[in-house]
């Protein structure tokens, strides 16, 4: 493979693994005045996220950090081409940050109530932002980039609502389950629309080239929906882990619908191969990345293995 | 008014506000990592009540730290898209590298430390918080590799338009950033050795005020509990002032050979000057200094703005090539004076409670030191902020020294209206935020850290792998959670 092309792949990458670790941190944070009804099961809900929602943002960080150095006009370009939404991500992420670091060190219920709002809000934000920006590069269009963030808001709702039936017992996780099944009535119909639906009907942006050309883009996006489908069929049947697991596939094969249409030419009038560094700085890069990933993936995982006991409301 | 020019603004606005979190993340996370570690290590109960204390006052501000750090890195792409086009083949690397190496390190383990009190051997969990304190300074590195090369361009080629890196071991060690990271990282320890003086000098005095008739035990009169980070903190910014001043006096002579325009803005000098003088305030001069710390020569020659403006238009063309020399002059000035005050409050602090020669308890704080502690609180943090403004704005008309202009950097299809919202917009969350973390560090800090479980306030306990360490770990452990 060639190197732009590696690590175009590798940008990829970076953006799935946000997508599905921060994906259930932003449903988590959305439906946290959903799941919880006092206190100790605020903490209970929050406390599924705790040690690794940052962990999980860093992958937002290195996505684009990646982006800048290998493809630098594709980073300027979408960036300086999306200049308020960014802003709005960036003023979602931030109050969802201090809000989340700061409920456990204020004093009064009061402006626990304001940081929970942070929280919600800095949440739901990007969350629909993040499905608007892409499925405007992806399709064009006011209306698709609506459709789009609708999308990704009930997909994130969905994703969090199972991560957050994984991970607790007692009432809240009925409460998840049952959040997950309303949620899914919003995020299955959507889905048909976002992934097979505008494309069929004949879509502007980068999937009008990339999609026609390719029937795996296709199958990548019905198997998108099938996957939430199958999330949907599996809370039911109280196969919280199965779910999860259908929810974080139905993320990671949106994401390659995505990419493989954003391939070869991410954004419009300009491909990976002109948009990419010098063959020198990729090679640097492929060699440091290779040695620090595993290491990377390696701690991270043992977080989560670290933190893989169900909550209980009360205990932390 | 420009898009340009706001843009400036707001590059100016974001990063110095991220720039005053980031030295008290440094410094206090190493300082916070030691206390875990002397708790470890001797299991006296007031170490762990002080770790968590500081702690909780590390994580306040981490949490600004880290969300107005994402803005940074947005910001190139957003409203600088031609220099970060420009650019990108090599500084982009180092911040690839930072986010790679550097923060998933700091924030994966941060998350393990806060919520693994209990979960983890406490031999485990105190190796999180330093993962994560090396994390933050790795982060450090990269940046500042970043930002040297902005000054002093090194390891690159221009082929179209574009710079491409073709060494990039040599970006990595550019001298500038050999010079920088000292500096920085040193400076951000005073910063911190400078808050937690505040915040003793602070429970000194309220402490003292609580208890007039000493009923608390103490040694004449000191609080025995915040003694010791107060010495720990003394001694860490006096050190660390020694590196800054050692680092700084580097960071001028390679200014002498890089960037000679930023010195001669930052003595005012016009014209080229033998045996230059440096006038620490206008209207006094010191013979010959400013050669001798630009040079290591008294009678060496210093180039002037003015000679410089000709020499420059004759390489470059046509453009103004000087910088604000007022804002220039008076950063430099308020880096030095600031930053140093600190560092000489700290090497009087240490002679103030210097161990006894004989036996008996150690020496009191002195009130009025302790008052001169909290008072001195704002000066590192605005020595940090004006050195940055002196290696920023004393850079204009550049964004990378040379090569592009700052008006040829910014976004050409972002208009004057979209920065402005996004101005106004980061303008007020930051204002709001900054007014809600001080009052939470200020709520802290008078609160306190949490009573003693049992005894007196730093009664030993006994030391080992005993569960006593366990139990009060659990005990004190909700409060840096949710
Ligand atoms: C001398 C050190 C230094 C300097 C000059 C900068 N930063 Fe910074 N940055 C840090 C030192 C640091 C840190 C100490 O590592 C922080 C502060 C709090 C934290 O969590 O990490 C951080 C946080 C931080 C984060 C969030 C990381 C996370 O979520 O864990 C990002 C994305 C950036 N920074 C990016 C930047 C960019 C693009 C800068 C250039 C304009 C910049 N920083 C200047
Ligand atoms: C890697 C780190 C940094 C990079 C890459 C960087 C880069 C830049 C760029 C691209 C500009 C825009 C040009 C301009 O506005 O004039 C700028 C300006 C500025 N930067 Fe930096 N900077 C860095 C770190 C910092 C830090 C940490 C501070 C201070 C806390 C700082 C303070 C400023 C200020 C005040 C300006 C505005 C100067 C002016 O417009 O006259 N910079 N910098
Ligand atoms: C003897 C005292 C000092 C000297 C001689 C000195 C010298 C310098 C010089 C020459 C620069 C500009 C470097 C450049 O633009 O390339 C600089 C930058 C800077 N200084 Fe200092 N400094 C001193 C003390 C301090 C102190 C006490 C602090 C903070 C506590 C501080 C913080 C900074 C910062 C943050 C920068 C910007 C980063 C950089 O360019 O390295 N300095 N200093």
């Amino acid at each position: 493979m060639e190197l732009p092309t590696f690590w175009f792949v590798v940008v990829a990458f970076l953006w799935t693994g946000y997508f599905v670790l921060e994906g259930f941190d932003f449903g988590v944070g959305l439906l946290l005045p959903v799941l919880s009804r006092d206190e100790a099961e605020r903490g209970q809900v929050l406390g599924t996220i705790g040690p690794v929602w940052d962990g999980n943002e860093v992958w937002l960080i290195t996505a684009v950090g990646a982006m800048f150095a290998a493809f630098p006009a594709w980073y300027a370009g979408l960036l300086s081409a999306f200049y308020l939404p960014l802003v709005l991500v960036l003023a979602g992420l931030i109050v969802r940050g201090v809000g989340l670091e700061w409920r456990g060190k204020v004093r009064h219920a009061s402006d626990r109530a304001w940081c929970d709002l942070g929280i919600m809000v800095g949440s739901g934000l990007p969350a629909f932002v993040w499905g608007a920006v892409f499925a405007d590069v992806l399709y064009g269009g006011a209306v698709a980039a609506l459709v789009g963030g609708v999308f990704s808001l009930a997909l994130f709702a969905l994703h969090g609502a199972v991560f957050v039936a994984l991970k607790t017992s007692g009432p809240v996780r009925g409460r998840a389950r049952r959040t997950a099944m309303i949620t899914s009535l919003v995020a299955l119909p959507t889905a048909v629309v976002a992934l097979p639906g505008i494309p069929a009907a004949g879509a502007k942006g980068a999937a009008a080239t990339g999609w026609a050309a390719s029937p795996w883009l296709w199958a990548c996006a019905l198997a998108a929906t099938a996957a939430l489908a199958a999330a949907t069929a599996l809370t039911w049947r109280n196969r919280d882990g199965w779910a999860f697991t259908a929810t974080a596939s139905s993320i990671v094969l949106g994401a390659a619908a995505l990419f493989g249409a954003l391939w070869p030419a991410p954004l419009p009038g300009l491909t990976v191969a002109e948009a990419a560094s010098g063959p020198y700085t990729l090679g640097m890069l492929t060699w440091i990345g290779l040695i620090a990933l595993p290491f990377v993936l390696g701690y991270q995982t043992w977080t989560y293995w670290v933190f893989r006991r169900r909550l209980t409301a009360g205990t932390p | 008014m420009e898009a340009l020019d706001l843009a400036r603004w707001q590059f100016g606005v974001t990063t110095v506000y991220h720039f005053l979190f980031v030295p008290l993340t440094i410094g206090l996370g190493v300082f916070v990592a030691g206390l875990q570690t002397a708790w470890h290590r001797t299991g006296k109960e007031h170490y762990l009540r002080l770790t968590k204390f500081f702690g909780k006052l590390f994580l306040i501000n981490f949490a600004m730290g880290v969300v107005t750090g994402i803005v940074q890195e947005f910001q190139f792409g957003m409203n600088w898209s031609e220099y970060s086009v420009f650019v990108g083949d090599v500084f982009g690397a180092p911040l690839a590298l930072e986010a790679l190496l550097a923060f998933f390190l700091e924030s994966t383990f941060l998350g393990l430390w806060i919520f693994g009190w209990d979960r983890l051997p406490r031999r485990v969990h105190l190796a999180t918080i330093w993962a994560a304190v090396i994390g933050s300074n790795l982060s450090a590195y990269f940046i500042l590799a970043a930002n040297a090369w902005m000054k002093h361009p090194v390891g690159y080629e221009v082929v179209d338009g574009k710079a491409r890196m073709t060494d990039l071991w040599a970006v990595l060690t550019n001298s500038t950033a050999l010079a920088q990271v000292p500096h920085v990282v040193a400076g951000a320890f005073v910063v911190a050795g400078g808050f937690v003086l505040a915040v003793c000098g602070y429970r000194i005095l309220r402490e003292r005020r609580a208890d007039p008739d000493r009923t608390v035990p103490l040694r004449r009169g000191l609080p025995q509990m915040w003694r010791t980070p107060m010495r720990a903190a003394l001694v860490m910014t006096a050190i660390a002032g020694a590196v800054v001043a050692g680092s700084g006096d580097a960071s001028a002579k390679l200014l002498h050979e890089q960037q000679p325009m930023k010195l001669a803005a930052a003595e005012g000098l016009e014209r080229d000057t033998a045996g230059a003088p440096f006038s620490p305030v206008p209207g006094v001069e010191v013979p010959l200094l400013l050669s001798f710390l630009a040079t290591g020569d008294p009678q060496g020659v210093v180039q002037g703005t003015e000679d410089l403006q000709e020499r420059f238009t004759e390489r470059f063309g046509q453009a103004d090539y000087r910088p604000d020399t007022t804002v220039v002059y008076w950063s430099f000035r308020v880096m030095i004076t600031f930053g140093l005050a600190t560092v000489g409050l700290s090497v009087l602090g240490l002679w103030l409670t210097r161990r006894r020669r004989r036996p008996g308890p150690p020496r009191e704080i002195p009130s009025w030191f302790a008052r001169a502690c909290v008072l001195a609180l704002p000066l590192p943090a605005l020595a940090m902020i004006a050195g940055w403004l002196l290696s920023e704005i004393g850079r204009q008309p550049w964004t990378v020294q040379g090569e592009l202009l700052t008006a040829a950097s910014v976004s050409p299809g972002v208009g004057l209206g979209e920065v402005a919202v996004s101005l106004a917009v980061f303008t007020a969350l930051y204002g709001a935020l900054a007014l809600a973390e001080a009052v939470l560090l200020i709520r802290h800090v008078k609160a306190g850290p949490e009573p003693a479980p049992t005894g007196r306030p730093g009664a030993p306990r006994t030391g080992g792998e005993g569960a006593g360490h366990d139990d009060a770990g659990t005990r004190l452990q909700p409060t840096l959670m949710y």
